[in-house]
């Protein structure tokens, strides 16, 4: 069981590098249909160009291969005898030697560079269990120039979260490489409220009516791809929720690029 | 917006002829720079020539020498080296997301290149070396060589026009009203 972790690990992060989700692309590909801006349409083609080029090729689509985050679902029947941190790590090693990955992590004080994206914390593992005996992982690779956009607010409970959100990426956007696709956290606590945010991306899209309303107001602002200027500035929002004190309004927002790369694989 | 070949090293003709919007494809050696190697320039010097130089915010997948994806990384966290870098004559800076463009007036441009699309780039480019290896892949100063690398957009030009900061103001009205 544990070597089909580690390959199951290698194989979710290959495909997530080189290939976005088809539903990923459609979105890119509707959006460049619709963009009533030329420059903003050739940047959109340009992209879905490089996705063709990472896929046919057998390249990383961008640079930055990200930090190394997964999502897995343990079916409650299985019992691991083994470490499901360490057998992800080896995988995230060998992906590095065989795609190859950029060494991304580094200490956080001296920035002495692992050399192979692993490191105390790293992999981040995301873990949820659910009925029957399987194990389903999800690699989600994420890069530093959107993550580095992601910002958390704990407002007033009088004030309007959605302000809040539109003005943040007002100002982020364009350092995010947008299109976006924006994991919105509301509510919880401080820590809470960005865990939600970050699940909100792995559980995107969203298409309750608060959140295609927050997508528009957010598209109205004219930012663009690149943010150099257009009709598309998000292609996806999802919004997660959970109580939170009386006193307090976390909201937590975590950026992703228009390169949404995830990938599962399931081990039955 | 008019279309430019353009080849390194950069004479001031070419910035002065340049306006935001323009596209721009380059082709020549350009060398890469970003947190640490800027830093370590400021320090110890540059090891190559800046003058005319394009100067690449870029932290490349590099195997064996071959360049695998090599898209621009974002511009800011270097803005508080443009007005250095700028004086030693480098005349381009490519890069995603843009930098103030107050430093680039009568000098410079900014060109942004497509973020995200490091497969793309990397088949524009190859590696003709490599400076501060010390710093590790993403990190080091690489020197390509660039064929017809592009598209870029003219984002901030030498004339004082910024095409980010249009973008940003026009939002920040819109979030208002």
């Amino acid at each position: 069981m544990r070597e089909l972790v580690v390959e199951a690990t290698v194989r979710a992060l290959q495909r997530a590098e080189t290939s976005l989700p088809d539903w990923v692309l459609q979105r890119i590909e509707e959006a460049a249909a619709l963009e009533s801006y030329p420059l903003a349409r050739h940047h959109l083609q340009f992209m879905l160009e490089n996705v063709a080029i990472a896929t046919a090729k057998g390249l990383p689509l961008c640079q930055d291969t990200g930090l190394a985050i997964f999502h897995v679902q343990l079916g409650r029947e299985l019992i691991l005898d083994f470490s499901l941190a360490e057998a992800v790590a080896e995988g995230v090693r060998i992906a590095t030697r065989e795609i190859p990955l950029r060494p991304n992590a580094v200490h956080p004080q001296t920035r002495q560079n692992s050399g192979d994206n692993t490191g105390p914390g790293m992999p981040d593992i995301i873990l949820d269990y659910v009925d029957g005996r399987g194990l389903k992982l999800t690699a989600f690779p994420k890069g530093a120039g959107s993550e580095n956009m992601s910002l958390i607010g704990m407002l007033n409970p009088a004030d309007d979260p959605f302000d809040f959100i539109v003005k943040g990426v007002a100002e982020r956007a364009a350092n995010a490489c947008p299109p976006l696709f924006l994991g919105i956290g509301l509510g919880g606590s401080f820590d809470l409220a960005a865990r939600l945010a970050k699940r909100a991306l792995l559980n995107m899209p969203g298409e309750s009516r608060e959140e295609l309303q927050l997508l528009e107001r957010i598209n109205s602002l004219g930012i663009g791809p690149m943010g150099l200027g257009g009709d598309t500035t998000a292609l996806g929002i999802k919004i997660e929720k959970a109580f939170c004190h009386t006193a307090s309004l976390p909201v937590a927002i975590n950026f992703q690029c228009w390169a949404n790369r995830s990938a599962t694989v399931v081990i039955q | 917006m008019t279309e430019y070949h353009l080849h390194t090293p950069l004479s001031g003709a070419d910035v002065e002829k340049l306006v935001a919007g323009d596209v721009v494809f380059l082709s020549g050696p350009l060398f890469t720079a970003r947190d640490k190697a800027h830093a370590l320039m400021r320090r110890a010097g540059s090891p190559v020539s800046l003058e005319g130089a394009a100067l690449y915010h870029c932290g490349p997948l590099i195997q064996n020498e071959r360049v695998l994806s090599a898209g621009p990384t974002t511009s800011g966290r270097m803005a508080r080296y443009t007005d250095e870098i700028l004086r030693r004559g480098v005349k381009a800076i490519i890069g995603k997301g843009g930098l103030p463009g107050e430093p680039f007036r009568g000098k410079a441009v900014y060109l942004a290149y497509p973020g995200g699309c490091g497969a793309a780039a990397a088949q524009q480019l190859r590696v003709l070396g490599v400076h501060l290896p010390e710093l590790g892949m993403a990190e080091s100063l690489w020197v390509f060589e660039a064929r017809e690398f592009g598209p870029m957009i003219v984002a901030v030009d030498a004339h004082g026009k910024d095409l980010y900061q249009e973008v940003r103001r026009s939002a920040q009205r819109r979030e208002l009203g």
